[in-house]
């Protein structure tokens, strides 16, 4: 018994090893891929458009270090620990310096831990990039169930409760006793989820896609689904309209791959079978995102999103083949993507301008009883850690300093 | 001047002849298709099941023969012909019988005019099938746009309307100064349209899934709101199906939202087997009348084969077309169910598999000139493919008074 007990609560070193095989297959898969014929429009309004995503196909498989995205995570201390029966695979780095604060920073769809790369080290390490030593915070960022290196679940119930709970037990089992949760996407509901359980080690949430909607607005915007339903509340003021009008946008148009997923993921086969089909649904996230990593293939990046940055995500779920079981998060939820879900800890929000909404501070103030830091910042999109790792830093740091002054005055 | 004209409106005999390379390259893809992990749950929930779609591989690669359907389709007449600037591919069969009436059919997504195959024998030469000479039809079956051998748009514009236009040219085109329209699914959207359209030769309509319900009661149902007080049990029981309906046609959302999105249809076998496969049949299942004909090797009463269903998806394949098709959703803007205002005479047929099922009270107040209303008892979404026995006879029965009325055509 006791064998099994310390098996089951063990953490292994973990090291990326793909086979070379497997990457001589994708690289010809790439290079096999039947095309289907161009939009019929001159943007992107009927989704990736086949001048993108063939730059894409011929730059992954002509020019794309493969090893890349080994290289750049086994540079980092990598973990699996069984949790609830399910191998969770993470990122663990921790500070050189003392009193750094603990964080978890939960990645979302169809990002990955490649979304959090760059942070890791100017978060770990405050004073190598000119910060302050009292910023420094250990970073545990671990991939979720069915993403990456995790293993798949084989049964239903991996829902963000599920997951905000191992979570919870996975910064036991590293030994936090205090530790603060950040996340966006995906990442924003477990975390705003862990808010809302409140164990007593977490004393703070910082969310980059805050769940603000007032449940009467999120009422109309989901009956506005198919274009009919309850009327936009009109008592609205203009940071709330242009709220609801993004939210609008996302939800009429911009969401039929999430419908799908919450429907029918297991219906996706062409995800696991061809890197380009997967390539596509990956970058089709939303417009503001896919205009910034189509401009990436046109040799523009914006910010630190490039083409390298892209493919390396999108490498990792073909070599883990999680095409599918990411999706299947989608299936498993029940919980509206920015409905106020409740945390009760001390939460911070930062609110990048082109997210999917712009969370306004009127209904952060609502959602977020206990709200400790708010600030609407000038560049960034969804994918915000990857994005723009500099400001997100900033950001995560001014978002907890309050914290650690009671942290060490208490 | 005058031969441009005649080279435009030239009716050109089509013969299908695929290369023996393509269907080698399509075996070789089937085989070796990357799998997705298997479904959390035991049913179908979660989309079309792992091992349902590795059956049906292992009979596409092995022994599935494309050569049959092709052969059967070359017996018939095919034409294209160039129409509003696309060349259009259709099947014309002319009936033994010279005054029969001529009839075009719409076929819908995802199917093609292999739905249509079974019936245009017990169409065009009724007394081979013990109906009688006055029953005959001439039949028209055109590939819609973006389908099949048609062409597919290079610019957008290509819905229902201009297709209802190009097939009342196209009748006028083959001689044919009084006919009848049918369809189902997108056909039944089409014959709508040229109902609203009227051209000058359209006597009648027949649809197979009608669009009859009231304004109010469209814009709860699409809202999915609680059903309309005042409903009768017929008009309840249709507005829940209609709810049903409306939470399970994610695959139609994300087709409307971002078609060209879907590489995977494109370039993977198994990855638009199952994108066609999922169309929701009956009781939120996916593909319950299809996944059931998997299990049926043959059928001499006409009943859906599983040869049949490779048919269709082999064809979607071979020409390349799920992309284009899909595109049709991202054109049409109008509401589904809803009651578009047709006065022309009008015949329909309830299929108890259907969507849902048109009680009578909605469908004369949607179709004033309503000269047929019948519900049967088997049959569903796909009633021309899964019954064509039955539905030859209700096209039968439905244009019966017609002739009689214009008795003097011939």
């Amino acid at each position: 018994m006791a064998v099994q007990v310390s098996a089951a609560t063990e953490i292994r070193p973990f090291t990326v090893d793909v086979p070379q095989e497997e990457l001589d297959e994708l690289r010809r898969r790439i290079q096999a891929t039947r095309w289907p014929e161009s939009e019929t429009v001159s943007d992107q309004s009927q989704g990736v458009q086949l001048a993108t995503i063939q730059e894409l196909a011929r730059y992954w498989a002509t020019e794309y270090d493969f090893r890349r995205l080994e290289q750049r995570l086994n540079a980092v201390p990598q973990f699996i620990t069984e949790l609830d029966g399910l191998d969770i695979h993470f990122i663990h780095v921790r500070s050189p310096h003392e009193n750094a604060l603990p964080l978890i920073i939960t990645h979302g769809w169809p990002g990955s831990i490649v979304e959090m790369l760059n942070v890791i080290g100017p978060l770990s390490d405050p004073t190598a990039d000119g910060g302050e030593a009292a910023d420094a915070f250990d970073v545990v960022v671990p991939s979720m169930p069915g993403y990456g290196f995790s293993a798949k679940p084989a049964s239903t119930g991996w829902d963000p409760f599920h997951i905000a709970d191992a979570w919870i037990e996975l910064m036991r089992r590293l030994g936090y006793s205090r530790f603060v949760a950040q996340g966006g996407d995906w990442g924003a509901q477990i975390t705003d989820v862990m808010g809302a359980k409140a164990p007593r080690e977490l004393i703070g949430i910082h969310s980059n896609m805050p769940g603000t909607v007032p449940a009467d607005v999120s009422k109309a915007l989901a009956s506005n689904v198919l274009g009919a339903g309850d009327p936009a509340p009109t008592d609205l003021s203009d940071d709330e309209q242009r709220a609801y009008d993004r939210l609008s946008f996302l939800f009429t148009k911009g969401i039929g791959y999430a419908l799908e997923m919450g429907l029918h993921p297991q219906t996706l086969y062409g995800l696991a079978d061809s890197p380009v089909a997967l390539a596509a649904w990956m970058l089709d996230h939303d417009l503001l995102s896919y205009l910034d990593i189509a401009r990436a293939f046109e040799g523009e990046p914006v910010g630190k999103l490039t083409r390298d940055e892209v493919l390396d995500n999108i490498t990792l779920t073909w070599v883990t083949n999680t095409g599918v079981s990411s999706g299947r998060l989608y299936w498993e939820n029940s919980l509206g993507f920015f409905d106020i879900k409740g945390a009760t800890v001390p939460a911070a929000v930062s609110v990048f301008p082109n997210e999917l909404y712009q969370a306004p501070r009127s209904w952060t103030e609502e959602a977020y009883p206990n709200l400790i830091y708010f600030n609407e910042v000038d560049e960034g999109n969804h994918f915000a850690a990857w994005q723009e790792p500099e400001i997100f830093t900033t950001e995560v740091r001014a978002a907890f300093r309050s914290l650690r002054d009671e942290t060490r005055s208490s | 001047m005058s031969s441009t004209v005649e080279t435009t409106t030239a009716i050109h005999p089509f013969h299908i002849d695929v290369p023996e390379e393509a269907l080698d390259d399509l075996r070789r893809r089937i085989a070796s298709t990357n799998w997705p992990e298997k479904e959390t749950v035991a049913d179908q929930s979660q989309g079309v099941p792992l091992a349902l779609i590795q059956k049906l591989a292992r009979h596409w690669a092995t022994d599935y023969d494309w050569r049959t359907v092709e052969a059967e389709l070359n017996a018939l007449p095919q034409f294209v012909t160039e129409i509003d600037g696309l060349d259009i591919h259709f099947i014309h069969v002319r009936s033994p019988h010279e005054d029969a009436l001529p009839l075009i059919v719409n076929h819908g997504w995802p199917g093609s005019i292999i739905e249509q195959l079974k019936i245009i024998h017990r169409l065009t030469d009724p007394t081979a099938h013990g109906a009688s000479a006055e029953d005959a039809f001439h039949v028209v079956i055109p590939s819609m746009p973006g389908y099949g051998f048609s062409g597919k748009p290079t610019g957008t514009g290509w819905g229902p309307e201009r297709m209802g236009r190009a097939w009342a040219e196209l009748m006028q085109r083959l001689g044919y100064s009084e006919y009848v329209a049918q369809g189902g699914d997108w056909g039944a959207f089409v014959v709508d349209q040229m109902g609203l359209q009227a051209p000058e030769g359209l006597l009648a309509i027949h649809t197979n899934m009608p669009a009859t319900v009231p304004a109010d009661v469209d814009e709860a149902s699409v809202a999915g709101e609680p059903a309309p007080s005042g409903l009768s049990a017929e008009e309840r029981r249709a507005y829940e199906q209609l709810i049903r309906t409306y939470g399970q046609v994610e695959y139609a959302r994300m087709m409307a939202a971002r078609p060209q999105t879907l590489y995977g249809i494109a370039d993977s076998p198994v990855g638009l087997a199952a994108w066609l496969l999922d169309h929701n049949d009956a009781d939120g299942q996916p593909a319950a009348t299809v996944a059931s004909a998997l299990e049926r090797t043959e059928s001499d009463t006409g009943e859906l084969t599983r040869d049949e269903v490779l048919d269709n998806i082999t064809l979607y394949w071979l020409t390349n077309t799920g992309v284009s098709a899909s595109r049709l959703y991202w054109e049409y803007k109008g509401g589904f169910f809803n009651a578009k205002g047709v006065s022309i005479p009008v015949a329909m047929t309830v299929f108890p598999g259907e969507q849902y099922q048109a009680p009578r009270s909605w469908a004369e107040r949607a179709y004033p000139n309503l000269m047929y209303f019948n519900e049967v008892d088997k049959g569903g979404h796909f009633a021309a493919w899964e019954e064509p026995e039955l539905f030859a006879a209700e096209l039968r029965a439905a244009f019966t008074s017609l002739r009689t009325t214009n008795g003097g055509r011939q």
